[in-house]
């Protein structure tokens, strides 16, 4: 596909098992964001060259089974915490989930921010509530946008393993975009990496560190450098090659 | 995972708690608005009254030491009012004008986020509109008050149209303007979450726009205000304006200050009145 005539994504093919969590890293540029957008149906040009199968039927344009989660946050500054959580649901015309997002807040630790508007909270709180929004609908498939790239070291640590808590509660196929190969590994089964532009695969693998990840376990797991290493060499030579 | 606090004004950091960062942030914009100088709500008052009530008072001693045809002062005006209120010359003349202004400007305005909403969301109408409204924007209104007045007549008609007019171009431009500003991320989420069109107005749209309009109609207010007056002057004289014209006429000027003074209070009464319903409209954009 291109974008301003620059081929930005050049035959690329994935698939993915249903409750795998994969992440997806390159360097900026490469092309991985417009693959995630592709994916999710937000580029309307593109269906004819980016085809996204759901459980064996085509996806063209956004639908209620995926849902996602923006780098930007993307709440609504006039809505409350808990009016931006439940904005799919409304929007969609789905009975509103009460328990479900009593649960989410409690486990974003929102609770006391439900009456907020968003200009009132910091970054992590906004992406807590973004995250929400997306996983109060239970998408089969969740689209993650590099949604901690935004937010602080520290908060974005702890929100790590909120979300690896939040999927181990309740599997889901998740599909994330991110830059930071730290994050890639903790929260993933498999990792793509993607060279580019053109976006292509440089190396696809499973980890080798299973479920139940967390920071400390991951981080002094034997094959955790190892991994790393291998990440790093493949971003490098996918640069190169562009 | 610890569960969260329930108190708002809990700011105590367990393990890593996100809302110590809420906490310092708030500080720190604190902080750098501290920078120049934080008045409090009184001493703001204090400045806005004390600095009224000093012209007021500049200009009383002035104005009495100038020829009583040339110029007044405050004193001498309230005394007029205080005769034309009783004589009933005053509530008469505003009711007419106030009327005019109060139909004249709603329709202005309304048509004006009417048309500032659909000219912001679809490129034809803006491309259809564009043009048309810029020329008759630029256009000086009065110019057209002969024709206005083939159409219309000498009455009231004439006059709310010609209030209309002043009043829908500030209006219609900065709804468009807002309307087009809408952040496209957030275009983008209404997208991927799979809202409607009528959706999109409604959570995006009209409350993105709103202090634009806002804008629109503070800008409007003055415009309507030399609309009203204009049309007075210039079709069949009637309410403030002709109180303006018949008191000069006969060089009464204290009492041809009390409809001007009449004016701007209507001003300053709609623009405050305004200030309170965005305020209502938008609770989002309160200090927290």
């Amino acid at each position: 596909m291109t974008f301003k005539n620059t081929c930005i994504i050049d035959g690329l093919s994935l698939s993915v098992d249903d409750d795998e969590f994969v992440s997806i890293v390159g360097t900026s540029g490469c092309g991985k964001t417009t693959f995630l957008r592709a994916l999710g149906g937000l580029l309307p040009n593109s269906a004819r060259i980016v085809r996204t199968e759901l459980h064996g039927s085509a996806l063209q344009a956004p639908e209620p089974r995926v849902a996602m989660v923006f780098q930007h946050f993307g709440l609504f500054p006039w809505k409350t915490v808990e009016e931006n959580i439940l904005y799919g649901v409304r929007v969609q015309g789905r009975t509103e989930p009460r328990e479900r997002m009593e649960r989410l807040l409690e486990v974003m630790h929102l609770g006391h921010a439900r009456k907020k508007y968003p200009r009132q909270l910091s970054g992590g709180m906004k992406q807590r509530t973004g995250i929400a929004r997306a996983l109060v609908l239970e998408p089969e498939l969740l689209l993650l946008d590099e949604p901690l790239s935004a937010v602080d070291a520290i908060t974005r640590e702890v929100m790590q393993q909120e979300v690896i808590e939040l999927i181990k509660a309740e599997p889901r196929t998740a599909l994330l975009v991110t830059h930071d190969l730290d994050e890639a590994i903790i929260m993933s089964d498999r990792i793509v990496v993607l060279g580019g532009p053109p976006a292509h695969v440089v190396l696809d693998i499973r980890s080798p560190i299973e479920r139940p990840r967390t920071l400390e376990t991951v981080r002094s797991h034997p094959e955790y450098l190892g991994l790393r290493r291998r990440l790093w060499g493949a971003l490098e030579s996918g640069r190169a090659a562009a | 995972m610890t569960t969260s606090p329930t108190s708002e004004n809990n700011v105590q950091p367990r393990r890593v708690d996100p809302l110590a960062t809420t906490a310092s942030q708030e500080e720190v914009r604190q902080r750098r608005a501290m920078k120049i100088s934080q008045p409090t709500r009184n001493r703001r008052i204090v400045v806005r009254y004390a600095s009224l009530a000093i012209l007021l008072l500049i200009w009383e001693i002035y104005g009495r030491n100038v020829n009583p045809v040339l110029f007044t002062y405050p004193v001498a005006i309230v005394e007029s009012a205080v005769d034309m209120v009783a004589d009933g010359t005053w509530l008469t003349a505003t009711w007419q004008t106030g009327s005019v202004l109060a139909v004249g400007a709603t329709a202005g305005v309304l048509l004006g986020i009417g048309t500032g909403l659909l000219a912001g969301r679809s490129w034809i109408a803006k491309e259809i509109l564009d043009i048309p409204i810029s020329a008759l924007y630029a256009l000086p209104a009065v110019a057209l008050i002969p024709v206005i007045v083939l159409w219309f007549g000498f009455g009231d008609p004439a006059k709310i149209f010609i209030v209309a007019f002043f009043v829908f171009f500030p209006v219609v431009i900065n709804t468009t303007r807002g309307v087009e500003e809408v952040e496209s991320e957030l275009l983008e989420v209404t997208r991927s979450f799979c809202s409607s069109e009528r959706a999109v107005w409604r959570d995006l749209l009209i409350p993105a726009s709103l202090p634009y309009v806002f804008t629109g109609i503070k800008l409007a207010i003055g415009r309507g205000l030399v609309g009203v007056i204009v049309a007075e002057f210039f079709t069949a004289i009637s309410g403030l304006g002709n109180l303006i014209v018949t008191n000069s006429n006969s060089f009464q000027t204290a009492r041809t200050f009390v409809p001007i003074v009449t004016l701007s209070l209507i001003g300053v009464v709609l623009t405050a009145i305004l200030g309170v319903v965005e305020r209502a409209l938008a609770p989002w954009r309160r200090d927290a």
